[in-house]
């Protein structure tokens, strides 16, 4: 029997540039034209001024690690415990949860305000998700 | 909304809280609303008027023989029936109905006819939190709490004293599921939950149910128990994805809410008797106390921790043992109003001598909404 897998999002038209992003190795924010206010999630007007010319740009990829916890018990499919649910608050501005590899998954070694670099993994052909690493260097 | 003009007049919990295994959730409903009708000396032909969250108000109202003239099914997590307080209480104000009937109950230990929840892949939630593993409550409600801890020098030592002072109120309380009293050491040593919150850092898992009854205040004087007058009122609401608050240093709905319902009563913290803050986990009476204007944050963890909302202290704060030793269904916003309503009528199992205001705060969801309500017994 195959593990169970971890939860698959599932693009909306107002979502899927982001996760063509992610399938093209490129993490895609939005900014709106009028008050470049920079958001996430994705959404066809900006959050801010409510303009609706708004532009999809590629982020940096950088970021800091702004808060997490290490989820022991109960475990969501896909994931062995402990692991880490990272909140990333990216250098442009607006933050995103994620998980954060190639790192002990452990207080020691997940310090708040480390910096941070977006690496991707495909869960299938359609959807990659944007994971962080401790950026190089 | 004018202070005073509308009264809590009936009151109770389901017959037994805990595990209750012989009991579907709507049966849970029904028992709180019997309870809180007999309470009251009502009859259910007397309620024009019904709010519940979760279940709809359509298939309650139906199940317990009502036909309302006023309905509200905000939904928005625990605290759902703090705005359900405020609704009616405009409602009625507005002369919409004259007897509103506020029902919660939920099978969350035993789980009997209760939908189980789902987050849809093509959610916002869905896309942008689920892929990474968050599982429930436990794995989402703490994250914001390193950030707080850090920005405000809170210590994990003084964020066990939430647990450890809670179980002081609990062990006073009858109808507490947890009364041994606890050492910071034991919170400290408890099972591993989810970093850097342990297992008695969480709140309980049970069954179990509360109803309300609300009425204008002219016409409270005539029931059985002492009218319970609403001062004041706030709610708001902020995201379902706790990754994007707009700060983990605070809760924007918490600062809303709060001061709003603080407004609204003409009333300062100094006049505050008595306190509830809705405690899913041990951070939420610390960002309470800050956000509700009580004190800086980087205060509260030491506020607590010297024994200021212990039993005797100054400000008496969760006095039935709270979520973490009292009772948690899942939505425990209404077991904060029913400790608040019988603190206002003198009845608490841990009652606070002379108490006058009471101010009970809600959150609903991971911090993505909140209501607040000021009790008071004087008019």
């Amino acid at each position: 029997m195959a593990e169970p897998a971890r939860a698959k999002p599932k693009p909306t038209p107002e979502t899927q540039h982001f996760w063509d992003g992610t399938k093209a190795g490129e993490l895609r924010l939005q900014r709106c034209d009028a008050c470049a206010n920079v958001y996430f999630p994705p959404r066809p007007f900006c959050p801010s001024c409510a303009s609706r010319k708004v532009s999809v740009f590629r982020a940096s990829g950088k970021g800091k690690l702004y808060s997490y916890v290490i989820n022991h018990r109960p475990a969501a499919p896909g994931f062995t415990p402990p692991y880490a649910i990272a909140v990333v608050e990216l250098d442009e501005g607006p933050r995103m949860m994620s998980n954060i590899i190639d790192c002990p998954q452990t207080p020691e070694a997940l310090e708040l305000d480390m910096s941070l670099e977006v690496t991707f993994e495909a869960l299938d052909d359609k959807i990659t998700l944007p994971l962080f690493r401790p950026a190089k260097g | 909304m004018r202070r005073n003009q509308v009264a809590v007049v009936g009151a109770a919990e389901t017959t037994e809280l805990g595990v209750i295994p012989n009991m579907s959730q709507i049966q849970l409903h029904a028992d709180a609303a019997l309870n809180a009708i007999a309470d009251a000396g009502l009859k259910l032909s007397d309620i024009d008027g019904f709010a519940t969250a979760v279940e709809t108000p359509q298939q309650m109202a139906h199940y317990l023989g009502i036909t309302p003239t006023w309905v509200d099914g905000t939904s928005v997590g625990g605290c759902s029936f703090m705005l359900h307080v405020r609704h009616a209480a405009a409602a009625i104000e507005a002369g919409l109905c004259k007897t509103v009937l506020i029902t919660h109950a939920e099978s969350g230990k035993s789980m009997i006819g209760k939908q189980p929840r789902f987050t849809a892949p093509d959610s916002l939630n869905g896309q942008f939190e689920a892929p990474f593993g968050v599982y429930g409550p436990p794995s989402m409600f703490p994250i914001p709490v390193l950030r707080f801890m850090k920005t405000h020098g809170i210590t994990h030592e003084q964020l066990a004293m939430v647990a450890v002072v809670q179980r002081e109120w609990a062990a006073k309380n009858p109808r507490a599921t947890m009364k041994d009293p606890i050492t910071v050491a034991d919170v400290l040593n408890s099972r591993m939950i989810a970093y850097p919150f342990r297992l008695l850092q969480c709140c309980l898992v049970t069954d179990g149910g509360g109803a309300l009854i609300l009425t204008s205040a002219d016409r409270a004087k005539d029931f059985p128990n002492k009218p319970v007058y609403i001062l004041g009122t706030g709610e708001s609401v902020e995201t379902p994805m706790v990754s994007q608050m707009k700060t983990f240093d605070s809760s924007r709905a918490f600062k809303v809410a709060g001061p709003l319902a603080f407004k609204e009563a003409g009333i300062t913290h100094k006049d505050v008797d008595h306190l509830m803050i809705y405690d899913a986990f041990a951070h939420l009476p610390l960002y309470g106390l800050g956000d509700l204007g009580f004190m800086p944050h980087e205060e509260t963890g030491k506020f607590i921790a010297d024994g200021n909302t212990r039993p005797g202290g100054k400000l008496p704060l969760n006095t039935n043992g709270g979520g973490l030793s009292y009772m948690h269904s899942g939505m425990y916003g209404m077991y904060a109003l029913q400790e608040s309503v019988r603190q206002m009528r003198g009845i608490a199992p841990a009652q606070v001598p002379n108490a006058k205001i009471s101010v009970c705060h809600g959150v609903g969801g991971m911090f993505a909404a909140s209501g607040t309500i000021i009790f008071t017994n004087e008019k």
